[in-house]
């Protein structure tokens, strides 16, 4: 072992990612993310509580996700090995669902009986209201108006697991507005109510917490790939919203010098438009959402709306870790487009006969572009985070047809 | 001495209570904000918050919300705020001026740019909702540097031993926050804030102000039965996003015509 930097002893004990992250909240909360935190450090060194979480994988998650060697696409591009992780095969359809297992169970520890979540593309909302209803728990999500009309399916989807639903007006009516509203919620009912936030942001211990529940898929990942391919990858690849899914496969590689990773954001149409959602391409850091990080905002600080044809993926901040491995130059951040993003969706649906999610759509297209670059022996490990069920009605409508 | 400090000097002296008045800068409109913070003064207003504009209030109800997308939409910002202030210093010199908001636009100007020019322009503390003591370096450096005061919220969840941390590094005033929830809620239960403010009160010599909830006259007095002052704004900024097609003067006198019964009702 030569003396490599060690990426994996952050956050700091005050929750911080070099300068990233911390605690930007109002003083009524403190005392609800200090007792988290505690719950958190006692629990996940836990045995039983491992096992508990590991079995809720296995069992009902249907982990491990394969890793599959994406034969007909690595040939049509002609270079590096293409593999996908495949966690568009998990019970609700992304990776999503790890995580809110993981904080559904830290909700158990603490006797609360209901749960709250923000969500955009509706993924997070319905593994959370999924978890929800095995647990009996009470159940509602925090939606902004404009994405609860482009994720219609969702939306009935959570209606029936028995969670409600409620449709946010204010601001930019999207993500990052269902995001103050689920605080608004939370500071209001601290006492009863245990938020799951779907990404690796927000107030500490949130981001880690979320990354270390997220981290199943780069360990499952770095040792279905020496098995399978008898070594290492060379990249991955993953999209990056507010970047859970991206930490999830990155975080067991970090250490991993000769594993190059790269972060895809959503380009919209084109980060020199200003209409996209590429923070760490095109930001500047800030405060929001109760940490620092790399944010889109105006020259007076006001945080500017984002554009991308996935819901998933419009959310003008991102996690602070990915902030804090952009500045130390670890993972490359780019972005791509809404246009090429679609073009890989089709592509991914015609070759390989895989439908993914528009989010994960930009981690495949990167690799499109990446893969003709590399050395027909190389590997590079995709992302596939979710399936694309739910983005059926905003393809069909950009070819003209009404479901 | 800081304006805050001889205000709540003479307060004590005349054995009167603070009442503190807020408003959004430039809500509902740039022009209603100066003529509304001199009819405050004038109406007994003793310290005057102005909330900084900002896309994502997240500690704010709907009504204060509102007033921040209203303002926003007649482009107001920090620059613009700190310009209102320095031009309402030139007619009144002594009333506190408090800016509050959220980190992410002082964070924009630059803490040490933001400090000395909220100086100069003549702003006396600032409260920082989602900034918590811990995260309050290094913009307490400059704040301190620059003779403004950092005012710091204490809230229902706030436990003894934390609440002594936040004293020691607190400036000015504290800031009770009634109830658990966002500002303008009508949950608040006066017994349990009186009670919670008299432990704080062995903590420190600071004054303390309680607000978030009250909407009349009867509660600040109730709430303020331990306290030094209260705070009184989304019962204010719901009048003022009642008038957007009003004149300035007249929203100033609508605004005053509902600070007078609370200012006689803390006096009583």
């Amino acid at each position: 072992m030569n003396m490599t930097k060690n990426y994996t002893s952050l956050p700091s004990a005050d929750g911080h990612f070099g300068p990233y992250g911390g605690r930007f909240v109002a003083e009524t909360l403190i005392e609800a993310l200090d007792d988290l935190q505690a719950l958190y450090s006692r629990l996940k060194d836990d045995p039983d509580f491992q096992a508990e979480f590991d079995r809720d994988l296995s069992h009902y998650v249907g982990r491990p996700s394969p890793l599959y060697f994406a034969e007909r696409m690595t040939r049509e591009l002609g270079g590096a090995q293409i593999y996908l992780k495949r966690e568009d095969l998990n019970h609700t359809g992304a990776h999503k669902i790890n995580n809110t297992i993981g904080q559904a169970l830290l909700a158990k520890h603490t006797g609360k009986r209901r749960v709250i979540a923000e969500t955009g593309a509706g993924q997070h909302g319905v593994a959370t209201a999924t978890i929800a209803a095995r647990l009996g728990l009470q159940c509602q999500v925090y939606m902004g108006a404009d994405d609860v009309k482009r994720q219609a399916p969702n939306v009935y989807r959570m209606k029936l697991l028995g969670a409600e639903v409620i449709p946010v007006t204010s601001g930019s009516r999207t993500l990052k507005d269902a995001m103050n509203e689920a605080m608004r919620d939370w500071v209001t009912n601290v006492d009863d109510t245990f938020y799951i936030i779907g990404t690796v942001a927000g107030p500490h211990p949130y981001p880690q917490l979320v990354r270390d529940f997220q981290s199943i898929i780069g360990r499952e990942a770095r040792e279905q790939c020496l098995t399978q391919a008898g070594r290492l990858p060379d990249a991955l690849v993953a999209c990056v919203g507010g970047g859970s899914n991206a930490i999830g496969l990155f975080y067991p590689f970090l250490g991993d010098e000769s594993v190059a990773m790269y972060g895809v954001e959503a380009g919209g149409l084109g980060v020199e438009t200003g209409k996209h959602a590429a923070p760490l391409s095109a930001g500047i850091p800030g405060v929001l959402h109760g940490n620092r990080t790399y944010l889109m905002e105006d020259e007076d600080g006001q945080i500017i709306e984002t554009h991308s044809v996935s819901a998933g993926l419009d959310y003008p901040g991102v996690g602070p870790e990915h902030a804090w491995l952009k500045d130390e130059g670890r993972v490359n951040y780019v972005a791509i487009n809404d246009d090429e993003a679609l073009a890989a969706f089709r592509k991914t649906t015609r070759t390989e006969g895989i439908i993914p999610a528009l989010e994960s759509s930009h981690a495949l297209a990167y690799a499109e572009k990446l893969a003709p670059t590399m050395g027909k022996d190389q590997i590079i490990v995709v992302n596939l985070s979710g399936r694309g069920d739910k983005d059926l009605m905003t393809v069909a409508e950009l070819d003209g047809l009404t479901l | 001495m800081n304006r805050i400090a001889r205000c709540f000097a003479d307060l004590k002296q005349a054995r009167r209570k603070a009442l503190v008045t807020y408003l959004v800068s430039g809500d509902p409109f740039p022009e209603a904000t100066l003529p509304t913070l001199h009819k405050m003064a004038e109406q007994g207003a003793d310290i005057i918050e102005i909330g900084i504009p900002f896309s994502d209030p997240m500690a704010d109800g709907p009504t204060i919300q509102l007033a921040h997308e209203r303002a926003l939409a007649h482009k107001a910002s920090l620059r613009r705020t700190l310009e209102t202030v320095r031009t309402f210093r030139q007619d009144n010199v002594d009333t506190p001026i408090v800016l509050m908001g959220y980190d992410n636009p002082i964070e924009r100007m630059g803490y040490e740019t933001f400090a000395r020019e909220a100086a100069a322009a003549g702003v006396d503390g600032v409260i920082i909702v989602d900034l918590p003591p811990e995260e309050a370096e290094p913009l307490n450096g400059y704040l301190q540097q620059a003779g403004i005061e950092n005012i710091f919220l204490l809230a229902p969840t706030t436990t003894a031993e934390r609440a002594r941390h936040i004293v020691s590094l607190a400036g000015g005033f504290l800031y009770y926050v009634s109830l658990k929830g966002v500002t303008g809620a009508g949950h608040v239960d006066a017994n349990s804030v009186n009670q919670k403010i008299s432990q704080f009160r062995e903590l420190t010599d600071l004054p303390i102000c309680v607000g978030f909830g009250i909407k009349s006259g009867d509660t600040a007095r109730l709430l303020t039965e331990n306290a030094d002052g209260a705070v009184v704004g989304s019962l204010l900024v719901d009048k003022m996003g009642q008038m957007p097609g009003e004149a300035p003067e007249k929203i100033a006198a609508a605004v005053g015509e509902l600070i007078a019964p609370i200012r006689a009702a803390l006096d009583s």
